[in-house]
């Protein structure tokens, strides 16, 4: 269990665990608004717009922990490394 | 390019900002020369950069993202100065189109009297897709053109996009926190921003026993608003880097393949290609999310609560 070896795993896990909840959050998003615009298709291009703005929110939490686990990867455990 | 240069150098070189910086007296650099006097150098590697603590500046971000600010404002100015009622020319329709979309995008989240929210909308908008969209350029191609014609030392740092520099992204969140705060205590004075933190969303009661409940409550609703409160810059600032650097990375990441032969070189092209292109996507969403949640910042800054 050296600190090199820890620091992959814990940005795996970083990386896995938002984006298992991100496809989640997405898929029922999607789902949402194919259902919405079934319902009322007049309505479907400000349901898409609205559908964007929700998935460049949702995009947020998982791309901090992509950052901040490429950030472990490449500089911190070569760092511990080398 | 230099010699010899492992994959790992060559990421951590594309990751590292130009900064300038002190380092104190009595530093070992990186040539062996020992510092007689606390001197203003620029960072010759990361462990440099990190030493110079808080003294150090991102040169790079800071000239790109200014210069990048006043393309945008050149290019609208000259627009809106020429415009023409007539049939519009190709570039003032984009203007009209690009202003009418903030235009429409405020006006749906923005209720209140105020005439600075659109043309900040409009000037995040179209600024955070400026920064944003140097990071569609090859990302060789202008760090080794700085490094090797203008400043002749391969071993310079030099990276274009600013908003993939949390310093960048952090400082525009700190600033709208700050008009945040501003307009709240424009809109409901002091008072009622202090008021706004303790009392939501658990109203204390004021009547009978139940006012010794009171201060338990107050300390709750201080501490939830509170957290909720810092959360909102935090978030703008690190969504925006955190896309950036993640794009960026990968960038980089298939860069690399361009050094392994000539197969895995074509096939590193098509892979930019493709990336660059799901790229576009993640930039104009990034810099339209970014608009809207200030605007709606904006908004919630000025609302009075009244219907609570």
């Amino acid at each position: 269990m050296e600190a090199v070896g820890l620091v992959y795993v814990a940005s795996a896990l970083l990386i896995g665990l938002g984006a298992l909840g991100t496809a989640i959050g997405f898929g029922t998003l999607g789902g949402k608004l194919l259902e919405g615009a079934a319902r009322q298709p007049e309505q479907a291009p400000a349901l898409q717009g609205k559908m964007f703005l929700m998935a460049g929110l949702l995009d947020a939490v998982p791309m901090i922990g992509v950052g901040i686990g490429m950030y472990l990867i490449f500089v911190v455990a070569p760092g511990l490394a080398g | 390019m230099a010699g010899e240069q492992t994959s790992t150098e060559y990421i951590q070189h594309h990751l590292q900002n130009w900064t300038y910086g002190k380092l104190p007296e009595g530093y070992t650099r990186y040539d062996g020369e020992v510092l007689t006097e606390s001197t203003w150098v620029s960072a010759h590697s990361s462990q440099e950069a990190k030493d110079m603590g808080f003294s150090a500046v991102h040169v790079d971000t800071l000239g790109w993202s200014i210069f990048l600010g006043a393309l945008f404002i050149f290019i609208f100015s000259r627009v809106a100065k020429k415009a023409t009622a007539d049939t519009p020319s190709g570039l003032q329709s984009f203007v009209e189109l690009v202003v009418s979309f903030v235009d429409n995008t405020v006006k749906d989240t923005f209720h209140y009297k105020n005439s600075m929210i659109a043309p900040m909308g409009l000037t995040i908008f179209c600024w955070v897709f400026i920064m944003n969209a140097m990071d569609l350029i090859p990302v060789d191609w202008i760090p080794h053109f700085v490094a090797n014609v203008i400043v002749g030392d391969p071993h310079f740092y030099f990276k274009v996009v600013p908003t993939t520099d949390p310093n960048a992204t952090l400082g525009m969140a700190v600033g709208v926190f700050l008009l945040m705060i501003f307009f709240s205590i424009k809109q409901k004075g002091a008072v009622g921003f202090i008021k706004e933190l303790t009392f939501h969303p658990f109203s204390p009661p004021t009547k009978g026993l139940g006012i010794l409940l009171a201060p338990v409550l107050i300390a709750i609703n201080f501490i939830l608003e509170t957290v909720s409160l810092i959360a909102k810059p935090i978030s703008l600032g690190l969504r925006l880097f955190g896309n950036l650097y993640a794009g960026e990375m990968i960038f980089i990441l298939i860069a690399i393949m361009f050094g392994a032969g000539f197969l895995l070189g074509l096939f590193a092209g098509v892979l930019q290609w493709a990336w660059a292109v799901f790229h576009i996507l993640v930039i104009t969403l990034q810099a339209f999310v970014f608009m809207v949640l200030t605007t709606v910042y904006m908004a919630m800054a000025h609302d009075n609560h009244d219907e609570h």
